[in-house]
């Protein structure tokens, strides 16, 4: 009896600090940007001024939640076509296969890869590709961090898909082979349908990785604090901004710049959270 | 519906073998026969075989690449392996131990799941008599008319088995493979399924697995026993169970294993 109130006192402890924790976080965003919201109000949310000029200061988060958006999107769209595919691939078309099996861990070890390690390849191999095809001038800019960020996110959108087309029970595949059906059809109509809510609940929280994904994107977006003016152009994203420019910020700036860290923590929970409760809705 | 209706053996299994691992049989060359417009009852403790021998009859094997099948299996005096596989499905229709209703579909859209998962196109009062004349002879019509475009997941499991009986017929099969089709039933449930079975085997030749003796006494014209794999006895329901030629078979029937 005993050892069992002292496990069960144990895992309260635990569970407890994790709460803390959480709360702390919150509790200390919310205070560090209270002086930026303060000093600019909502304007701090739709302005895309960014000046740092003592005297004039002027901050504003649009130009990054702009750049967050677009290039989270961007690489959404990007990501689709090759997860879906090599999600199917992997869990139903060759499933079982050591094709299938050698392919998983390729998308596993593509997960493990450190955010730097991509920015690095986008850095030194893409973009001198992207500049050799005459579309952008030196390379940086929104769709060079939307590529290596779609190729960033895909192995999550894979594994994540793969693991719930491969939960569509056997049983139903089966009654629709005993029908008489073709492979093809029983992915499209039984498989596909049973998955659906799951495939999208994948991307949603892939898209949520997206969004607050740091240094591969700093390193290959060209950090213009302005919203991009195209495909090709630079501009800056709330997580980048925060990595560049906290080391010499102090006073509003400080507080400019957790507001905007705020501000990414409140959209990705969001995002998170409508993935979760599609999962849940559906499962 | 017959190109030969003179033949009373609807399947001829011969000398089947079907390995799951290379070497090791599930199934053991098996021979042996079932006739139109009854009920063959396969038999056998947990283990047996009995579902893998049925699953060969519309080779739903195929479907893991690692499954090994030798020997051949005739429907028609043809062999199942030299016809397309979706043509054998067509004739020789299955009902899962578990009733497995497409979750996405509507009960309506349910029956004639099979005519649209192989885009056969068909006038909405083609389709409309199909599913009332499958519904009705799984005595669901009733049940179900008002709810037709509801989801098929709302109804009770011994429902729902019927409506993928009803699913499986909507074909118009030859053969109707059942695969412990009550097993997961409640006795109610279970004995309006054998009512059914009773009466399909009007149209159809049932091929029934059970591990319930007295199921299988009760319903099939015909029983097969297998044990390890192999065939021990087939025969007459009422001769194998009153005069078993077989120990094995004798002490299965009598409560010794299984």
């Amino acid at each position: 009896m005993s050892g069992d109130r002292v496990t069960k006192a144990l895992l309260f402890i635990s569970s407890l600090t994790i709460l803390l924790l959480s709360a702390g976080i919150v509790v200390s965003l919310f205070g560090g940007a209270v002086p930026a919201f303060r000093e600019f109000g909502l304007r701090f949310i739709t302005s895309s001024s960014w000046n740092p000029t003592a005297g004039s200061e002027q901050y504003g988060a649009m130009s990054f939640i702009a750049g967050t958006v677009i290039t989270s999107i961007l690489a959404l769209i990007i990501c689709i076509p090759m997860a879906f595919s090599t999600s199917l691939f992997i869990a139903e078309y060759y499933r079982g296969t050591r094709t299938a099996g050698i392919l998983r861990s390729l998308v596993d070890l593509l997960a493990g890869i450190p955010s730097i390690v991509y920015g690095f390849w986008g850095f030194y191999a893409l973009r001198p590709l992207l500049v050799a095809t005459g579309l952008t001038d030196q390379g940086f800019g929104v769709f060079t961090a939307s590529l290596v960020l779609a190729i960033m996110i895909v192995p999550y959108a894979t594994s994540l898909s793969a693991e719930i087309i491969s939960m569509v029970p056997a049983e139903l595949k089966e009654a629709a082979y005993s029908l008489g059906a073709t492979r093809r059809e029983v992915i499209f109509s039984v498989v596909i349908p049973s998955a659906r809510s799951g495939i999208i609940a994948s991307f949603i929280l892939a898209l949520g990785r997206a969004l607050g994904e740091t240094m591969a994107v700093t390193m290959l977006i060209g950090n213009a604090n302005v919203i991009p003016k195209g495909l090709f152009a630079p501009g800056n994203t709330m997580a980048s901004v925060i990595a560049n420019q906290f080391g010499e910020a102090s006073g509003l700036k400080m507080s400019a710049l957790i507001a905007i860290g705020l501000l990414l923590f409140l959209i990705t929970a969001l995002v998170n959270y409508l993935g979760k409760l599609i999962i849940k809705r559906f499962a | 519906m017959n190109n030969n209706p003179q033949s009373d053996n609807v399947l001829e299994i011969r000398d089947l073998s079907i390995a799951y691992e290379p070497g090791k049989y599930a199934v053991n060359g098996v021979t042996a026969s079932v006739k139109r417009n009854s009920i063959t009852a396969i038999m056998g403790p947990s283990g047996c075989g009995k579902s893998t021998l049925l699953r060969a009859m519309n080779r739903m094997h195929e479907l893991y690449p690692n499954i090994e099948t030798k020997g051949d299996i005739l429907l028609d005096g043809k062999s199942i392996f030299s016809m397309s596989v979706i043509e054998l499905r067509r004739k020789v229709g299955m009902v899962f131990q578990r009733p497995n209703p497409f979750p996405n579909m509507t009960i309506y859209e349910n029956v004639v799941a099979g005519f649209s998962l192989n885009d056969i196109r068909l006038k909405k009062s083609q389709r409309d008599e199909i599913v009332e004349n499958a519904l009705r002879n799984v005595t669901l019509w009733d049940e179900v008319k008002e709810s037709l475009y509801r989801k098929g997941t709302f109804l009770s499991g011994g429902q729902q088995q019927r409506l993928c009986v009803a699913r499986a017929i909507a074909f118009n099969p030859e053969v109707l493979l059942l695969d412990e089709p009550t097993s997961a039933l409640d006795p109610i449930a279970t004995s309006k399924i054998e009512d059914l079975l009773g009466e399909l085997k009007k149209k159809y030749t049932l091929v029934l697995v059970t591990h319930n003796m007295s199921q299988a006494a009760r319903i099939s014209d015909d029983s097969m026993f297998m044990y390890l794999g192999e065939l021990v006895e087939s025969g007459r329901t009422g001769t194998l169970f009153t005069t078993p030629k077989d120990p094995r078979t004798e002490a299965y029937l009598t409560g010794k294993f299984g």
